[in-house]
């Protein structure tokens, strides 16, 4: 360490250069960590907070539309109740629709459809619940949109009436738009289309999309021996992420410029310390000669490459949590979380470590001989 | 070969170095035999190409001969693996570079302090007062590229002493120097030669300094023959 951190501070120019390069990577990482995490809560938090375990869709139902396009009976409820290992299973029901408020606001919802007091029924922060038919209990990101508690919403396109009665804790959104939970009479009769006052045929209240399945605390689900007994085809709540709209593209294009940005910096680290070493290779060639072991050199060289990631790094995911922190609470999908900008920064280390390694093994293949005769 | 006890010092046996492999072969050295006595200052001459390089490599553990015996502070080096004889280096060996090859992100102070770095070696001398031995405590916090040539290589000779080696390996110091500049140079070298006990082999092209010198050898085509100058008889 006694050269490696004098050859910093001598170099600092070059090492700052470096450094800085380090940094906006690592404040780029940190951006699209928040966009990231954003887009995933307005694409899925409304499912994330569901007390379930799996949904049990119609069966063979294409996987990425399982909740546009799954319609399942009464039946498969049963079935899956008496299954090993599952607490409960119920209804659930999910669409999307259009409303406007009696204000004249717009707004794309999300209509969660439950069974009045069961497990899946969430509660408002005002105390009320699902019970009542024609109510519906919102997103608090609703708010934000322009409706108020006690609006009567009329959903397109029959004209169904849904009367704001709560507001739930926290984003609950699906496909980007708020969710609504309603009573599972309601949700049918407007998924149905079925007009005010209109005659509903039996056939309507049979349907819903999934049954959700919660498992008993610490029972792990065979969910394909579920499947066989109940003629469905389950996805565990996190598989169920990938048939919200939009949510697997998405994310999988984010998921590819961070792996971009990962190999860029390994990349450019490498490049780096390997025009480094190749400078520095007279010099290691000396201190060769003069007893230095090869190991207590690359010990060195890789401190002082650990030390130049950890800065910069540090410096960029600080830079990042600062701007992002000016994003969040804006129209953008921003969403700043501990968790995975802490495993981006490992895993930009890492990497810079691995291009900085590679560099620096060269060390290893100098000659001590070439430090006699001057030019040799 | 032998495991009579040597000396300290150096000592090469009937030592041949080959380079090259069959049909081109190049006798670098070609069955030499040396002794050099602690305190003793050698200087090795001779025309370019003739073997004076290979000669400090082979002495200095940096590469291994074809035949013969090399011995360095007692220790047979045909005995040692890579890490032990990078290890009597650190320990052993002294090297003073042509251009005195300082580390350019080092002071004069830390270009001594160095080679105690990489190790707790036997019994270091003082970098700060081997810097004032060599004439350069005024200079002790500057950078290479602040130095002239004649004092970077007052500090490689203090970067090479301050292990207290047993063998102080040379090559041609004053290579970059004019004649005032040498003659201190190499009269430095004689100096603490003589005060510290230390063997040293000196390479060089430049026949002005050879009167500092105990023994002149002159190598042509990879031999050596003693080439001493009577006394006086320099400058
Ligand atoms: N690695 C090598 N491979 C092949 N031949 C070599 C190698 N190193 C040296 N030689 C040859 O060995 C001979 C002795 O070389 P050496 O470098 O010891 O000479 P020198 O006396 O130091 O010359 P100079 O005064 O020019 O530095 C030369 O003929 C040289 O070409
Ligand atoms: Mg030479």
């Amino acid at each position: 360490m006694f050269l490696a951190l004098r050859e910093l501070r001598f170099a600092r120019g070059r090492f700052a250069l470096m450094g800085a390069v380090v940094a906006l990577i690592a404040i780029l990482m940190v951006l699209l960590s928040g966009l990231s995490e954003g887009l995933v809560n307005d694409g899925v938090s409304g499912l994330k907070k569901m007390p379930a375990t799996s949904f049990a869709f119609q069966e063979n139902v294409s996987k990425d539309a399982a909740f546009s396009r799954s319609l399942v009976g009464a039946g498969a409820v049963e079935s899956w109740k008496h299954q090993p290992g599952v607490a409960d299973a119920t209804p659930f029901g999910n669409a999307l629709a259009n409303a406007t408020t009696n204000g004249g606001v717009d707004i794309d919802l999300a209509l969660f459809g439950v069974e009045p007091g069961s497990w899946l029924a969430p509660r408002a922060t005002n105390g009320s619940s699902v019970v009542d038919e024609g109510t519906v209990l919102l997103s608090s990101t609703a708010k934000k949109a322009g409706v108020e508690l006690g609006d009567v919403l009329t959903v397109a396109p029959a004209g169904n009436t849904l009367k704001v009665v709560g507001f739930l804790d926290g984003q609950h959104t699906f496909g980007h738009v708020d969710v609504g939970y309603v009573p599972l009479r309601t949700w049918q009769e407007v998924r149905a289309g079925v007009r005010p006052g209109e005659a509903v045929q039996s056939r309507v209240y049979e349907e819903f999309t999934a049954v959700a399945v919660r498992a008993a605390a610490g029972a792990d689900l065979d969910l394909a021996a579920g499947d066989t007994a109940a003629g469905t085809t389950s996805l565990t709540l996190k598989q169920s992420f990938g048939a919200s709209p939009g949510f697997t593209a998405e994310t999988s294009t984010l998921n590819l410029i961070q792996g971009f940005l990962y190999a860029i910096s390994a990349l450019v680290v490498g490049a780096f310390f390997t025009v480094i070493t190749i400078h520095r290779r007279q010099e290691v060639a000396v201190l060769r000669a003069m007893g230095a072991s090869t190991g207590s050199l690359l010990r060195d060289s890789l401190a002082q490459s650990l030390i130049l990631l950890l800065l910069a790094t540090g410096l960029g995911v600080g830079a990042g949590v600062l701007l992002g922190a000016a994003l969040t609470g804006t129209s953008m999908p921003f969403h700043l979380d501990p968790q995975p900008i802490a495993v981006a920064s490992a895993a930009l280390i890492a990497l810079g470590m691995v291009g900085a390694a590679t560099a620096v093994l060269r060390i290893t293949r100098v000659d001590p001989l070439t430090a006699l005769g001057g030019n040799r | 070969m032998t495991d009579q006890t040597s000396t300290s010092g150096l000592i090469l046996e009937d030592v041949t170095l080959v380079h090259g492999d069959g049909e081109e072969d190049v006798r670098a050295l070609d069955a030499i035999s040396l002794t050099v006595e602690p305190g003793e200052l050698v200087a090795v001459v001779g025309p370019s190409g003739s073997g004076k390089s290979s000669l400090l490599a082979v002495a200095g553990a940096l590469t291994a001969p074809t035949s013969g015996r090399v011995s360095v502070a007692g220790v047979d080096l045909a005995a040692l693996d890579r890490r032990r004889l990078t290890r009597l280096r650190r320990d052993h060996i002294g090297f003073v570079f042509q251009s005195a090859n300082l580390i350019p992100a080092l002071t004069a102070l830390d270009q001594v302090r160095l080679p105690l770095t990489f190790a707790d070696t036997g019994r270091p001398r003082d970098p700060a007062s081997l810097l004032d031995e060599v004439g350069m405590s005024h200079r002790a916090n500057k950078r290479p590229h602040q130095l002239s040539g004649g004092e970077r290589q007052r500090v490689g000779i203090a970067r090479a002493l301050v292990t207290n080696p047993q063998l102080l390996l040379v090559d041609e110091p004053t290579a970059a120097l004019d004649r005032q500049r040498s003659q201190e140079i190499v009269g430095l070298l004689a100096r603490e030669t003589h005060t510290r006990g230390v063997a040293t082999v000196m390479v060089t092209h430049d026949h002005a300094v050879l009167h500092h010198c105990d023994r002149v050898l002159e190598m042509t085509d990879g031999r050596l023959a003693d080439h001493t100058p009577t006394a006086g008889v320099d400058s």
